[in-house]
């Protein structure tokens, strides 16, 4: 059975639901988040009963993240409830979810790097001897006997940082183990394991299953969704849109829970016709150096002047690793770029720069913002004036061209000499795209350009992307929103693992066939 | 529970205006409670005083603002402070005697030659210290750490342990001359601190300095070279200890290998008094001048005070950390 349920946040009694009785291991009901007055989470309810693996599916964005948070305790909702063992709790923190019984193994590792693996599988809960030592021999042991479960042969003494992403996820997983965890939340497991590391998690989550524990598996691999889960929920827009059994529904009906939403932002319509290929990707790999796995492996595409290409992929595509390479700030493993013809390799971020290409890049608060500094600096920082002589900035030509882009791109400022972070999201962001429009580059790599931002700068936004493509800018956007993708872009690209997937005329493509081709399945 | 927005807004706004005048506050307050205690403290000759004293480690301190504001730090000062005093000394002199010479003669060379050599010693120390930061990746508290300790070995090598002193009246004129009333240090500390004003706030180096301290992945994704920038930000502060070494030998009419001792944390505790951020990216040379002013009023008053240099030191311990608290307040109040 696969309901599209009419998403209603308060109507939390959903026809055809499994029924609720008092064996529920955890349930939530009606969880509702916000963030800045923004509803992440509408009014989500789910369900696990002892030994049930449920899939949480989802795009980017969806609310999947939040909805761990909340189970988690690393946030605390603002409507709606959280049941374990039919008794409400309230989750403070994170150790309280933890005491109640609940892991969370995420995707970023939040093991610590210089522990050994004993002790990262205890931290927080070290045991001790009576005298109140720390237990070691117990811990090893613990730990030999949680990793040899999950047929991982590492020195328990080794530090963690000596292991590969697998181990270390594995070490993750051993770490709920040793917690007696009735519910496992797994958040993108396998995101860096090999098949057979992958094939291996299957079984183990098979035997936490026959044991009475509860798994939420959250992934994209909806492959693995069918080998593991038995009961899924779909997020889209921070609302449940589907949920039921697995063998019940296919992959083709779980893209389109996940990715079918009307694209709201009408498509520019315009027809531009494409000019010469300005930017010339050929089988381009990142270079893989010690634990750091290769994220781009076979990426070609090629970009025209006046022309929006989108990037579509999953997180861990290698959308980002890829423009970073284009923008000098890592190194070209294997391929050819050209540029306007000529091949091109640039050392430095100034490099590509001269080169003439720009990069806005997908966090503005980690790698745009000069947080402190006022709204000029920060405009001026790609050197958009030229410097008078003796490198003294030229504050009134400044000034001038940053008016002109306040005006033009509507940025709300108290004054252009307020510190930049006193802005809203959205205006810092028209900002930091003013910073590379004023250089006038060939190539405008906008990566995640409307994350963090509200709705009606996020028109702005989009309004501007397609205006400077109109002028003749060649822009590859990068955006997880697939809505975002469809409604700017001329043509697309699908990524998936580091590999192009397919090339689709944005005319022709939906959110449905795009989410085909960056997820995997048989 | 929620504030409305303006009136926040408003109040970090009061907040962050009281963050940049704090230090000055801080500083008429000190001079007021010290001329009240004792009427002397304002006599025009000990208000020189108190200026010809601040010049030589506030020079070093406007230097200091610059790789504080990188979110650097620079304990090497101090030795290279005496390390810079030798070398304008051995020019100066033409040698040191029973050490070695440099002219067959052994007399020495015009002031000029002195300075430059002070100058181009402290420049090249602070450019290689910068690059080890920048290319070897060492945390610039080890290199300077370690600096610290070669540069006092080097001018101990130099000096063969004594002083060399003794130098002709140009050369004193730098340390001890007078314009007017005006003591000469306190003129080129001026200058030193308006040059590096304009520096910092109106040339492309100086917002560079900013963005490297306020964001450096931000400051490389805008084509900033972030090495490059930290490299010249010791360049810059290595230039200020040769020009206090120069000034400090000229107004001793000596150079000796022990000089300059702890000028490092007097330096560093003028401009974090200054509310140059530790953590980069905020603050500038005013606050520093301040800063260096309100250190040298206290050691000045406590002096004057009859306190005893004992209890100074504590007290002037204490002012530094209330102050970093004050601007750590500040900093989360005005958010």
């Amino acid at each position: 059975m696969n309901q599209s349920l009419d998403m209603d946040p308060v109507k939390t009694e959903l026809p055809g639901r499994v029924q609720r009785s008092g064996n529920m291991l955890l349930e939530a009901r009606g969880l509702v988040k916000r963030f800045f007055g923004v509803t992440v989470l509408n009014g989500i309810s789910m369900s696990l009963q002892p030994g049930e693996v449920r899939a949480l599916l989802g795009e980017n964005g969806a609310g999947k993240s939040t909805m761990i948070n909340l189970l988690s305790g690393v946030l605390q909702p603002d409507g709606g409830e959280i049941f374990l063992d039919g008794e409400p709790v309230r989750f403070l923190q994170p150790i309280d979810a933890n005491h109640a019984g609940i892991s969370v193994i995420r995707q970023e590792l939040s093991l610590f790097p210089d522990l050994s693996v004993a002790e990262a599988v205890f931290a927080g809960h070290l045991p001790t001897t009576r005298f109140g030592r720390i237990d070691w021999k117990y811990m090893r042991e613990a730990t030999q006997s949680a990793l040899g479960r999950l047929d991982l042969a590492v020195d328990v003494r080794a530090p963690v940082d000596s292991l590969s992403v697998a181990e270390q996820q594995m070490v993750e997983i051993a770490r709920a183990l040793t917690r007696e965890s009735r519910v496992v939340i797994m958040d993108e497991p396998t995101a860096s394991l090999s098949p057979k590391e992958v094939a291996n998690l299957g079984e183990i989550i098979a035997q936490l299953s026959r044991d009475g524990v509860a798994v939420l598996y959250v992934s994209h691999r909806l492959d693995e969704v069918r080998a593991f889960c038995s009961t899924y929920t779909v997020l889209r827009d921070g609302k449940a849109i589907s949920e039921g059994i697995v063998k019940d529904t296919t992959i083709p009906l779980l893209i389109r829970d996940m990715a079918g939403r009307d694209v709201e932002i009408g498509r520019s319509g315009a027809e531009r016709s494409s000019g010469k290929a300005v930017l010339e990707v050929r089988n381009l790999a990142s270079r893989p150096h010690g634990r750091v796995v290769q994220r781009v492996r076979d990426v070609s595409f090629t970009l025209h002047e006046n022309e929006i290409l989108g990037l579509a992929g999953i997180v861990g595509a290698g959308r980002t690793e890829t423009a970073r390479m284009l923008f000098g700030l890592d190194p070209i493993g294997s391929g050819d770029v050209l540029l306007e013809g000529e091949s091109f390799a640039p050392s430095s971020p100034s490099a590509a720069m001269k080169a003439g290409i720009g990069y806005v890049s997908e966090d503005r608060k980690a790698l745009s913002i000069l947080p402190q500094r006022s709204v000029t600096e920060n405009f001026a920082l790609t050197g958009v004036v030229p410097p008078k002589l003796f490198g003294r900035n030229d504050s009134a030509g400044e000034a001038k061209l940053l008016e002109q882009f306040i005006e033009t791109l509507d940025i709300r400022a108290a004054s252009i000499k307020a510190p930049i972070a006193t802005l809203s999201g959205g205006n810092q962001q028209k900002v930091i795209l003013a910073r590379w429009i004023a250089r006038h580059p060939r190539v405008l790599i906008v990566d995640e350009p409307t994350r963090g931002v509200d709705v009606g700068a996020k028109e702005d936004v989009h309004d501007l992307i397609r205006k400077i493509s109109a002028q003749g800018v060649a822009v590859l956007l990068i955006s997880s929103d697939l809505p975002e993708i469809l409604a700017l872009s001329d043509r697309i690209i699908t990524l998936l693992e580091g590999n192009v997937t397919s090339e689709v005329d944005a005319a022709s493509a939906t959110a449905e066939t795009l989410m085909m081709k960056m997820t995997k399945h048989e | 529970m929620t504030e409305d927005p303006n009136v926040a807004m408003a109040r970090a706004r009061r907040y962050a205006l009281l963050g940049k005048l704090a230090p000055l506050i801080f500083l008429l307050l000190l001079v007021i409670i010290f001329a009240i205690l004792q009427p002397r403290f304002l006599m025009s000759l000990n208000i020189f005083n108190i200026l010809r004293q601040v010049s030589i480690f506030g020079i070093i301190a406007v230097g200091m603002t610059f790789v504080i504001l990188i979110r650097g730090i620079d304990l090497s000062v101090g030795s290279l402070v005496a390390v810079t005093g030798l070398c304008a000394a051995v020019v100066a002199k033409g040698g040191v005697e029973g050490n070695f010479a440099l002219t067959a003669d052994g007399t020495g060379f015009h002031w000029a030659f002195a300075a430059l050599a002070a100058l181009a010693a402290g420049t090249l120390a602070g450019v290689l210290q910068g690059m080890a930061i920048a290319w070897l990746a060492v945390p610039a508290f080890v290199v300077t750490l370690g600096g610290l300790t070669i540069f006092r070995g080097i001018a101990l090598t130099i000096s063969n342990g004594g002083p060399v002193s003794g130098f002709s009246a140009e050369f004193g004129w730098w340390g001890r001359g007078l314009v007017g009333p005006i003591p000469v240090p306190v003129i080129i500390f001026a200058v030193v601190a308006l040059v590096a004003y304009l520096v910092l706030t109106q040339t492309r180096f100086g917002r560079a300095v900013y963005a490297v301290g306020s964001n450096p992945d931000a400051a490389r994704l805008s084509g900033i070279n972030v090495n490059l920038v930290t490299i010249a930000t010791y360049g810059v502060i290595g230039f200020c200890s040769g020009m206090a070494g120069f000034v400090l030998a000229s107004r001793l009419n000596s150079a000796e290998a022990v000089a300059g001792t702890g000028y490092e944390l007097t330096a560093i505790a003028a401009v974090v008094i200054g509310g140059t951020s530790l953590y980069g990216g905020t603050g500038g040379v005013v606050g520093t001048v301040i800063g260096a002013l309100l250190t040298g009023v206290l050691m000045n008053g406590l002096v004057i005070l009859n306190v005893s240099p004992y209890t100074q030191q504590v007290m002037i311990g204490l002012i530094i950390i209330a102050a970093v608290a004050f601007d750590a307040f500040i900093k989360k109040q005005s958010r």
